[in-house]
């Protein structure tokens, strides 16, 4: 079987595609071959995101062919694309609530039945935890509730779920992955890109979308890049570099890595934990100072989110002593701002931007001013106008809805109202998931110029490479308890990953 | 752009609604006296919808602000009835409002409960009270002191405009002041900001430092405020309170809100659109009525429209699967 389906060729050939006037793709011809992982990179807006939406038959090109194996396939139709094969997998992580793992993978097809109607759970249940085996996640318990497994198993369960034979017992012919590590921690990319691998040796094609190069570089047999809907460079990953992949995305050299500090931490100190203890944390005894980048590091569910929150005062301390300034820790996300906290949240659609909302609206919300304050409509205006320039906000203009703007946009949005109101302590929380290059640059710099000001930083990122370019001292989490707090200086990715694993590593 | 459009087809529906009974009814519908006595009509329906926009403007509803309407009235009319002044009265229904309304509200932001859920609850409650409170049976006659029904009748004299013995009623005034001010909040105080950040998506807005809990609160206390106001008005109007008689105003302000986010520009819910809608409401029932249209052939008609013109704005903006 494998050797006829890596003889499998599909080929998307010359591919066009314009909204409104608009190109988004530009003939875009890619070939893509079965048994391979083909790795697909592009800033934001490149035409990446259309191309998917092609292959899954979402939207139908101007211009352009399928073919597989020289024949051409019906496109535009997600259905036919289906049946021919193609299953794509989006970043968005939809999990319907109340249903078991075997259930969600039978979500999109007919669940097996006994007597034409009853469904047959037994059936159901053996067809789960095969195709869970066959991917190298036998792990994941089929009865589970779907919606309760940790984030990088809700991936997996929906790769299952788009490689469970459909009709007729097809192999997919492609499989896309977007953005599948976006959300995952470094233990579970790696599983993640084990099942790829599995997964391109079953014969078919694999496309994989990412922004992070690292990953992809180690990933790929094939690298495209597309810019401005346009292929810039299409071959096998072998014959680039990261530097050069990187120039190609973006049209100028852009520097791979992090900007320079321009300080040392000061002296004053902005926050103090004692010996503090939460509900979901334990033994945290550390000093933030002026001006310090401290960077969070754990294995995913190491109590990252709440130790963010515990700023916020949506994390009780239950005990120990934990200051902000000289008073105790803020109780609720309203005096945070007000006592000079910013968050910015992980998830920028669901917590941190109200889409409907202009850039305005949404820049100046926590700086409203008191409960009867007059809200001045022009004033805002400008303080959100000149916000969104120090941010490098493309957008146009202020009273613009958040909605309209791209991914890497939007972020810069929630940065501009982080500080609008000069923090004296930043929390970020995965600050650059799903930017793209040019804007990680950009909030990178941001960061930087802020801790020179004075404002001290706390950065938690699941992107091992960020947290060490960019923090003083690196406070590692394990199951909630404070595991380690290093220099982050001569530290790598390795030391953190075992500082991480602990005692179960060894 | 489809939502230009959207507006622009709302607004042109309101006109045309307004032009076709200018033309069927020359004689009678056009005119100062018809047009004065319906904004006293409507005046009700317009306190509740503006209080009931603030509401909405955080993605919440209320659904028992017809029985506090009913509730406010019969008990400002024990009131009376047991030889409380006017003005005590009219304090006793207010206050019973706003608790109510904040009951409602510590029901949904505190304990948690879907507004859906906590304010059929207290739609039940208030409407029971207000039976208990009156004992079922209707309080007029003596028992209405006649400067509470004096107000209601009463109005500025319009003769200076060439309107002889024709008033602005006080009713109609107090609806705009009602109006007014919940425009102000909404619009230009950060309150009504942070309810419409709230509205937007409440996870965000409370991670952004607005005091969601509190706010929502409050925002329940208003609706329940402007409920019991207008259920003073009501009783007023009619120099009588009874258990059920304002029980149309809630699917009527609701109704009224829902009108009016199909001609605001992110489909939002705001006072001013919201008082279109109330126009739009009370033209379309003045409107049939004179034109002998029977009252339940009348109520499909509303009906349809509403779900005609709300289906209409929901499919333009393109929200589908």
């Amino acid at each position: 079987m494998t050797a006829a389906a890596a003889g499998r060729h599909l080929r998307l050939e010359g591919l066009a595609k314009s909204y409104g006037g608009a190109p988004a793709l530009r003939d875009v011809t890619l070939d893509l071959r079965g048994g391979r992982v083909h790795a697909l990179l592009g800033e934001n807006g490149a035409g990446k995101s259309t191309l998917i939406k092609v292959v899954a038959g979402a939207v139908r090109p101007d211009r352009g062919r399928v073919l597989l194996g020289g024949a051409a396939l019906e496109i535009g139709d997600a259905r036919a694309a289906h049946r021919a094969g193609f299953r794509v997998i989006h970043q968005e992580d939809a999990v319907v609530r109340g249903l078991s793992v075997a259930e969600a993978l039978h979500l999109a097809r007919p669940l097996p039945r006994r007597w034409g109607v009853a469904v047959d759970w037994p059936r159901m249940r053996r067809a789960a935890r095969a195709a869970l085996e066959a991917l190298g996640a036998g792990h994941i318990d089929p009865d589970a509730a779907a919606a309760r497994l940790p984030t990088g198993d809700r991936m997996l369960v929906r790769i299952a779920a788009a490689l469970l034979p459909g009709e007729g017992g097809a192999e997919p012919v492609l499989t896309v992955l977007d953005e599948p590590t976006a959300a995952l921690s470094a233990m579970e990319s790696e599983r993640l890109f084990a099942v790829v691998r599995r997964l391109a040796a079953r014969g078919g094609a694999v496309l994989y979308v990412s922004h992070r190069l690292d990953e992809v570089m180690a990933l790929a047999h094939d690298v495209s890049v597309l810019r401005d809907g346009r292929l810039v460079w299409t071959g096998p990953a072998a014959e680039t570099t990261k530097r050069a992949v990187i120039r190609a995305m973006t049209g100028r050299a852009v520097r791979d890595g992090y900007p320079a500090r321009t300080g040392v931490p000061g002296r004053g100190v902005v926050a103090r934990l004692r010996d503090v203890r939460t509900d979901r944390l334990r033994g945290l005894a550390l000093s933030l100072r002026e001006g310090e980048v401290l960077g969070v590091a754990g294995l995913e569910g190491a109590g990252q989110g709440a130790f963010a929150r515990l700023f916020l005062g949506l994390e009780p301390v239950r005990g120990g002593e934990a200051t902000l300034g000289e008073r105790p820790l803020p109780r609720s996300p309203a005096e945070a701002w007000r006592r000079g906290v910013a968050y910015v949240p992980p998830d920028r659609r669901g917590e941190g931007l109200m889409l409907g909302g202009s850039v305005r609206a949404n820049v100046v919300l926590p700086h409203l001013g008191g409960f009867a304050a007059r809200a001045r409509a022009g004033a805002e205006r400008a303080r959100a106008e000149a916000m969104g320039r120090a941010v490098g906000l493309r957008a146009a203009g202020p009273e613009q809805p958040v909605g309209e703007l791209s991914g890497g946009n939007q972020q810069k949005v929630v940065f501009a109202r982080a500080l609008l109101g000069r923090p004296r302590l930043l929390v970020l929380h995965e600050p650059t998931r799903g930017v793209d290059v040019g804007a990680k640059w950009d909030i990178y710099g941001l960061v930087r110029a802020r801790a020179a000001e004075g404002c001290a930083v706390v950065l938690l990122s699941s992107d091992g490479p960020e947290v060490l370019g960019m923090a003083d001292r690196i406070l590692v989490l394990r199951a909630g308890r404070q595991a380690a707090l290093v220099p982050a200086a001569g530290l790598a990715a390795a030391d953190l990953l075992a500082l991480a694993q602990g005692g179960a590593a060894a | 752009m489809t939502g230009a459009l959207r507006r622009g087809a709302a607004l042109g529906g309101f006109a045309l609604v307004f032009a076709v009974f200018a033309v069927l009814l020359p004689d009678t519908f056009l005119t100062a006296r018809n047009l004065l006595s319906l904004s006293q009509q409507l005046s009700m329906l317009a306190v509740v919808a503006a209080t009931t926009t603030v509401v909405m403007a955080m993605g919440d509803f209320d659904l028992s602000v017809g029985s506090m309407a009913s509730l406010a009235g019969v008990a400002a009319a024990a009131g009376f009835a047991a030889g409380l002044p006017v003005w005590a009265g009219c304090v006793l229904a207010l206050g019973l409002g706003l608790l109510g309304g904040l009951l409602n509200g510590v029901l949904v932001a505190v304990v948690g409960i879907l507004p859906f859920v906590a304010t059929l609850g207290t739609l039940t409650v208030f409407s029971g009270l207000a039976f208990v409170v009156s004992d079922g049976r209707t309080i007029f006659g003596r028992d209405i002191p006649a400067a509470f029904v004096g107000f209601a009748r009463g109005g500025v004299p319009l003769d200076a405009l060439g309107l002889a013995g024709l008033r602005l009623p006080w009713l109609t005034l107090a609806a705009l002041a009602v109006a007014v001010l919940c425009w102000a909040i909404l619009e230009h105080t950060a309150f009504g900001r942070r309810l419409y950040a709230i509205g937007g998506n409440r996870e965000a807005a409370l991670l952004a430092g607005v005091p969601v809990r509190r706010l929502r609160l409050l925002a329940f206390g208003v609706a329940g405020l402007g409920a019991a106001g207008a259920g003073l008005m009501y009783a007023a109007r009619v120099a009588s309170a009874n258990p059920t008689q304002g029980a149309g105003l809630m699917l009527d302000a609701i109704a009224a809100v829902f009108l009016g986010m199909t001609a605001s520009r992110e489909g939002e819910p705001r006072v001013g659109f919201t008082l279109l809608g109330v126009a739009m409401l009370g033209v379309l029932d003045n409107g049939l009525t004179q034109l002998r249209v029977d009252s339940y052939v009348r109520e499909i008609l509303v009906g349809a429209i509403v779900i005609g013109a709300v289906g209409v704005a929901t499919l333009s903006q393109g929200r589908r699967g």
